[in-house]
């Protein structure tokens, strides 16, 4: 699942957004909540937090290599 | 914070210096009685945290108790520049000599308490100082050590006055300086100080502001002054712009904005903070022949929301098309983050940032992350080796249109 605020796009890998470990496990460690486990304990992206993205590389940090992503949209999609 | 004029006369009277045999009632029945027990002719005064009574209507003048009954029913009906009067002040018509002016404020370059004094009072002091500098006694006092007669006998001889005179006002000047230091006041001011016909010195008005942060530290004197603990004082109504910015403000933790525009009517809007750079901000865009919309302040790190927020509120403020962000060079406030927020605020309202905001000069914590995404919308923007002065320079050309956009 992807979302693109104006400024921050935050993508996660479909199988990775299954796994409720991880999705607690972002819900924990952002510090801004653009991460929420749901109901059925997959992670969601919460769309009106994504800009507030701090670029803190915590979700990076917290999850297995390109389960999330990043993106700097005002840079083009490059990736933190 | 400020105080009624019944307030600070109690203020000035606690410190030991005379005053009049007021009072003060919110009952137009209790205001003839008051005429009645001072006897003679007394003036009726409307108590409001605002200027122009005299003008309002709000000060009149009586002979006999009925009617100062009268006038107090008048006056307590009466609003002054939206304001309703908390009450009346009932004070007897003095017998005036002459009248003189006395001061103290902070002076913030000196950093420390400045009394001022004048032998022409009864008039702003400002006028005083600029139609007649030589009637105006300054002396700066000691903040360590307790105020001494001294300092006031420098202000009062600054101002020519010698004598009698002198050795009167000494203990007056001398304790306004006193109750200044020990009640936290920003401002304490007594004009006129009257000079009566028997040659005694007597407070006629006096006008008191207290530093806001000293409240809790002043609790024992606001409350035998009858001021509740939880009581707002403002001197005016908070302004639509006002409310909306301090609603953003409460309602998310990160960070501070504050945002002000009474007595602001220009056309530039300002984003400003940073370690006194709203001051610094606001002077150097009047100084260089600017109007600004508004004051503000943002610090301490606002999330994009919060930015976004007070950035909107400046922009929907009547008359504003541009905005100018602007701060002195910030440690923990994230220009990038406040790039985000002003940029989306643009967006939000239809605006093109490019165009809409007229200069961004945020030195500081991730800088280069916040110009890249200046430059992805077009905004000019200035790391440190421009400073306030000149980018505030650059905003007002570009409102007024003296260069190239």
């Amino acid at each position: 699942m992807r979302t693109d605020a104006l400024f921050i796009g935050i993508e996660i890998d479909d199988e990775a957004a299954k796994d409720t470990a991880l999705a607690a496990k972002l819900e924990e460690v952002c510090p801004v909540d653009i991460y929420a486990q749901a109901a059925d304990g997959t992670a969601q992206i919460v769309a009106v937090n994504v800009d507030e993205c701090v670029l803190c590389r915590l979700c990076l940090d917290a999850s297995p290599d390109g389960a999330v992503r990043v993106l700097k949209l005002y840079e083009d999609g490059a990736e933190l | 914070m400020r105080f009624y004029e019944y307030e600070a006369r109690e203020i000035v009277k606690r410190a030991g210096i005379p005053v009049t045999d007021y009072g003060f009632t919110a009952d137009a029945g209790e205001a003839g009685q008051i005429a009645e027990r001072i006897g003679g002719s007394t003036v009726i005064k409307s108590q409001v945290l605002t200027g122009g009574r005299m003008k309002a209507g709000g000060v009149k003048f009586a002979d006999t108790p009925g009617e100062a009954e009268a006038h107090a029913a008048d006056i307590l009906k009466l609003e002054i520049n939206g304001h309703a009067a908390r009450g009346v002040l009932v004070d007897p018509r003095a017998q005036v000599k002459q009248e003189y002016y006395a001061g103290v404020v902070w002076d913030g370059t000196a950093k420390k308490p400045l009394i001022l004094f004048s032998d022409m009072g009864g008039i702003d002091i400002e006028q005083v100082a600029e139609e007649h500098p030589d009637h105006v006694g300054r002396a700066h006092v000691p903040t360590l050590l307790p105020v001494s007669d001294f300092h006031a006998k420098q202000a009062i001889a600054g101002a020519g006055v010698t004598g009698r005179q002198m050795q009167r006002l000494i203990p007056i000047v001398s304790r306004l300086a006193q109750l200044f230091q020990t009640d936290d006041m920003t401002l304490a001011e007594i004009n006129p100080l009257a000079e009566l016909e028997d040659g005694s010195f007597v407070a006629l008005d006096a006008h008191m502001e207290m530093e806001k942060e000293a409240e809790g530290r002043q609790r024992e004197l606001l409350r035998a002054l009858g001021i509740a603990d939880d009581e707002e004082r403002d001197g005016h109504e908070p302004s639509t712009f006002e409310s909306a910015v301090s609603a953003i403000d409460a309602a998310d933790h990160r960070g501070v904005i504050q945002g002000k525009d009474t007595g602001f009517h220009g056309d530039l809007g300002l984003v400003i903070g940073a370690g006194g750079g709203s001051l610094t901000l606001t002077d150097a865009v009047q100084s260089v022949g600017g109007s600004p919309a508004n004051y503000s302040e943002i610090g301490g790190n606002p999330s994009v929301a919060k930015a976004c927020g007070l950035a909107k509120a400046v922009l929907q403020k009547d008359g504003v098309e541009k905005i100018a962000v602007m701060m002195s060079i910030v440690s923990n406030t994230r220009v990038d983050i406040v790039a985000r927020g002003v940029i989306k605020a643009c967006i939000e309202l239809g605006k093109d940032p490019a165009e809409t905001i007229s200069v961004f000069r945020i030195p500081g914590a991730w800088e280069e992350e916040g110009f890249k995404i200046l430059r992805r919308y077009g905004v000019e923007h200035f790391d440190r080796s421009v400073s306030m002065h000149e980018a505030a320079q650059r905003a007002v050309d570009k409102i007024q249109g003296t260069t190239a956009p």
